[in-house]
């Protein structure tokens, strides 16, 4: 077996940080969207719904084609990212993060969406008669209800975004370094015919991602003891 | 006469789908008000739009002096001054009951004197360390009333707080609740669709149907009438206040009524001490002369006032018994026999003197 331990360090260390980055940016922007999925009443709440669930079902290459083609530098968001001096995102670090935080974003939001939805209206109004205002109400009664749902998300989105490959390929390439992760390594091994190689990166992703749920299925099963 | 400094007034208008919430009310600034009414008359909303929680709620708020709401000004719900309870007592989860009791006392920046003093006329030391889901309803209901209550508030709202609890838990948090009305020193506005309730708490009613106030005014006073639905309900009674004059080895208690001397079973109540009795419609019944071969102890010399015929077949006669009211519910054949007028001087039989408190 012949690896190439800095190309593999090099792929390892793109995945944790795009994995990071994107679960980081999805608790940010997902936390106010889910609030406002499990709470409005508004019109806008199922369209929005299902834009966020279309990638659950969307074959990852649609995604990616329609991604690529935005951020070219011909397409709406390549022109926005030139115009600010930012050049084209295509097959960059950046360009891959975005694709990641929309590919992503459904395993993050349903879980904070449906823990949102499971607090009680009366235990917030509670709140606000003792006096704590919309901010003090989310951060002393919101984020503690929710943590298992904060805990599920991230650990999905995080999981997720190691585990994407179509969206990684279309938008982001192959570059060592920068938009190479191991899923994709995992891929170039195979069409190497470099199989034992593969083997270990393959059953290295099938661990980590058992691993990642089997902790999430022991937190849901602690918190169900907690909140019985 | 000049208004107390300390009128609530109360003008909220809300809309939503084919409900209408429309009042204009002053309460008094002190004891307490039942707001009474049916499930989905609007009492629960307009306690909630008192406290802030109904954004759509707009009209008039002033509590103690304070203005809360005006058209044009709108003060939110964590600003106002409110003590309130949850018909489900809505502890916070995910902190014990200490944590609970202090959350909103922290924020309302209240003492740490009226902390402990709730602790204690609640017993609550001994739960302190609990979480509310291993507490019982009426041990949640104790917590949520001390919770809101070491805010400090101007005013407490409690909305159905004994209407989740079984017949015991209710026996049990009542006692609380008079130690709460006693020594609380503020107005508290008390929602309840449960007559028994309003005619052991209440000093002040209002009756609420379909979004609006039918009728206001002092408890008994309204308890007492003859023109308000309330007469006409199945439990239809009268509520008098009395005071103990003697009470026997056999738990007989004798009272001193407007009525006259009435006798009940009871625990001991303290020569002297006050308290509110009710009398049903269905546990009097009339006779034209004073039977002296009878087991009821308790036969008084009653007028005739007027009789008002009930759906089923069944009379509801008024009485007066030495200027307080009385109602008997007799049916449509002994008006006739007896030869019933208006006028007729009657010995009412009361079967059961219900004691409150």
């Amino acid at each position: 077996m012949q690896v190439d331990t800095p190309a593999w360090i090099a792929a390892l260390w793109v995945t944790l940080k795009l994995a990071g980055f994107t679960t980081l940016i999805l608790l940010i922007v997902g936390m106010p969207l889910a609030w406002w999925l499990a709470r409005s009443r508004s019109f806008w709440r199922a369209p929005v719904g299902a834009v966020v669930a279309l990638p659950m079902v969307l074959p990852p290459t649609v995604l990616g084609f329609y991604l690529l083609i935005g951020l070219a530098p011909a397409g709406p968001i390549g022109q926005l990212t030139q115009s600010l001096g930012l050049g084209s995102l295509a097959f960059t670090f950046s360009g891959l993060l975005l694709a990641s935080v929309l590919y992503s974003m459904p395993f993050v939001v349903h879980p904070l969406q449906a823990g949102f939805a499971a607090i009680a209206t009366d235990t917030l109004d509670a709140a606000a008669s003792l006096r704590a205002g919309p901010l003090d109400r989310f951060c002393s009664v919101v984020l503690p209800l929710s943590r298992p749902s904060l805990l599920t998300a991230s650990l999905l989105g995080f999981a997720h975004t190691v585990g994407e490959f179509g969206v990684v390929l279309m938008v982001g390439g192959n570059i060592e370094g920068q938009t190479r992760v191991l899923s994709v390594l995992l891929y170039d091994q195979v069409e190497a015919m470099a199989y034992t190689e593969a083997h270990v990166l393959a059953a290295g992703l099938l661990v980590f991602s058992f691993v990642l749920l089997l902790l999430m299925q022991w937190l849901g099963r602690r918190t169900a003891v907690l909140h019985g | 006469m000049a208004e107390p400094a300390c009128t609530l007034y109360i003008q909220l208008q809300l809309t939503r789908g084919s409900f209408r919430l429309h009042t204009d009310v002053r309460l008094p600034g002190q004891g307490t008000t039942v707001i009474f009414g049916p499930s989905g008359c609007g009492k629960s909303t307009l306690l909630r739009a008192i406290a802030g929680l109904e954004p759509a709620a707009s009209g008039g708020v002033q509590i103690a002096g304070e203005l809360w709401q005006a058209p044009q000004f709108r003060l939110p719900a964590h600003r106002r001054a409110v003590g309130m309870v949850f018909q489900h007592s809505a502890l916070l989860p995910h902190l014990n009951v200490e944590g609970n009791l202090r959350y909103g006392w922290k924020r309302a920046g209240a003492s740490a004197a009226l902390l402990a003093q709730w602790i204690e006329r609640l017993q609550l030391t001994p739960l302190l360390a609990r979480r509310p889901h291993s507490l019982s309803g009426g041990e949640r209901q104790r917590v949520a009333l001390a919770r809101a209550l070491v805010t400090a508030p101007k005013i407490l709202l409690l909305d159905e707080p004994l209407s989740a609890l079984d017949a015991q838990r209710r026996s049990e948090i009542l006692p609380f609740l008079e130690t709460v009305r006693r020594d609380a020193g503020i107005p508290i506005i008390y929602v309840t669709h449960a007559v028994e309730e309003v005619a052991r708490l209440a000093d002040y009613l209002v009756l609420m149907e379909e979004g609006r106030i039918t009728s206001a005014g002092p408890a008994l006073e309204l308890l007492n009438r003859n023109d308000l639905p309330l007469a006409l309900r199945d439990d239809a009674a009268v509520v008098l206040e009395a005071r103990v004059i003697d009470h026997d080895a056999h738990g007989l208690l004798t009272l001193h009524s407007a009525a006259g001397t009435l006798y009940a079973h009871g625990s001991a109540h303290a020569p002297d001490s006050a308290l509110r009795i009710r009398i049903q419609a269905r546990d009097v019944s009339l006779a034209l002369s004073q039977h002296q071969d009878s087991s009821l102890l308790n036969v008084l010399p009653v007028t005739l006032t007027a009789l008002t015929a009930l759906p089923g077949g069944q009379v509801q006669a008024q009485l007066d018994a030495n200027g307080a009211p009385l109602l008997a519910r007799i049916s449509h054949r002994s008006v006739e026999r007896l030869a019933l007028q208006p006028g007729m001087s009657l010995w009412a039989q009361i079967k059961a003197v219900a004691l409150l408190v």
